[in-house]
C-alpha cells in the first residue's frame, strides 16, 4: 500500500516536473530572425561589420544613436579579434545576430584565436597590451557603455566569444 | 590643396586643417595618422585642427588618432583643435574625458 503511494507520488511528481518545464519554455523568449556573417580577419572588414549589423537591424526602425551605439560596440568587438586574437595570423571571425519579440538584439563576435588568460584584466578601461600608446585600451570600456549587457567567454589557445546585448528602444 | 579618400588638407595662415573624411576605425585610423602626422613634420604649423565634421562614425581607434596627435603637437609645442564632432563621435569623446584636456570648437571659430 506505501508502495504504492509512493508510486502515486511519484506520478504527481513527474506531472508538476513536466508542467514545470512547460511553463519555462512558454516563458523563454522568442527568436524572430538571426543572421550570421563569417570573413576573414583583415582589417578592411571592419566596416562590412558594422554595415552588416546595421542593415540587419532596420527591420527594427531603430533610433540613430542606438544603431551608433551597436555599430560602435561590434566594431571593438572586431577591432580586437584582429589586432589581438589574430596577432599577425589571419583567422576566422563570425558574427551572429539574434532578435527577439521584445526588440532584444544579442549579438555574438567569435573568433577561434589566441584567446583572452586574464578577462577581467583586460575589461579594465585603459588596459592595453600595446605600449606605443596609440591605443587607448577602451574597448571593453566602449563595448559595456553602449550596450546594456556583455559577456565575454574566453579561455587561452581556445578563442573568444563576446556577446553584445541590447534592448533597441521603440 | 591634396585631397584623398582619408583625408582633405587645407593650409590658414600659420594652421593645419585635416578634414577626416569618412569613417574612422582601426583599418582607416593607420593611413589618417600616417597622412597627418607627415603633414605636421613637413610644415611645422602653430596650429593643427583636427575637423571631424564628415565624419559620421567613430570607435576607440579614433581616440587613439586624436589623442596621439594631441601628445605629439604638444611636444611639439604646436596648439591643438579638434571642429565640431557630431552628438555620437562626442559620446566617445567624453568617454575618455578628451572635452576636459582638448580644445573643442564649432566651424565658425575655426576659420
Amino acid at each position: 500500500m506505501k508502495n504504492l503511494n509512493d508510486l502515486k507520488d511519484l506520478k504527481e511528481y513527474e506531472k508538476n516536473e513536466s508542467t514545470k518545464k512547460t511553463t519555462k519554455t512558454k516563458k523563454r523568449v522568442k527568436i524572430v530572425n538571426s543572421a550570421e556573417l563569417v570573413f576573414p580577419s583583415n582589417s578592411v572588414n571592419e566596416s562590412l561589420s558594422r554595415s552588416f549589423v546595421s542593415s540587419f537591424l532596420m527591420q527594427l526602425n531603430p533610433t540613430v544613436e542606438d544603431i551608433s551605439d551597436i555599430k560602435c560596440a561590434v566594431s571593438e568587438a572586431v577591432t580586437n579579434s584582429i589586432v589581438h586574437a589574430y596577432s599577425g595570423v589571419i583567422g576566422k571571425i563570425r558574427i551572429k545576430a539574434f532578435i527577439t519579440d521584445e526588440r532584444v538584439v544579442t549579438i555574438d563576435i567569435i573568433d577561434k584565436g589566441c584567446g583572452i588568460g586574464d578577462v577581467k584584466e583586460a575589461m579594465t578601461p585603459l588596459f592595453t597590451t600595446n605600449t606605443d600608446g596609440e591605443r587607448s585600451g577602451m574597448g571593453f570600456t566602449v563595448m559595456e557603455t553602449f550596450t546594456d549587457k556583455i559577456k565575454v567567454y574566453s579561455a587561452p589557445g581556445r578563442g573568444t566569444r563576446v556577446r553584445l546585448v541590447k534592448k533597441i528602444s521603440e | 590643396m591634396p585631397t584623398n579618400d582619408f583625408l582633405k588638407i587645407e593650409k590658414k595662415g600659420d594652421a593645419v586643417i585635416f578634414t577626416v573624411l569618412g569613417d574612422i576605425d582601426h583599418h582607416r585610423a593607420k593611413k589618417i595618422k600616417q597622412l597627418i602626422d607627415s603633414e605636421i613634420f613637413i610644415c611645422q604649423p602653430n596650429t593643427v585642427c583636427i575637423n571631424l565634421g564628415e565624419v559620421d562614425f567613430m570607435d576607440s581607434s579614433g581616440l587613439g588618432l586624436i589623442l596621439g596627435r594631441y601628445r605629439i603637437s604638444t611636444e611639439l609645442g604646436i596648439a591643438f583643435k579638434l571642429i565640431e564632432p557630431n552628438p555620437r563621435v562626442m559620446k566617445i569623446l567624453k568617454l575618455a574625458g578628451c572635452e576636459k584636456i582638448l580644445d573643442i570648437v564649432g566651424k565658425e571659430a575655426a576659420n
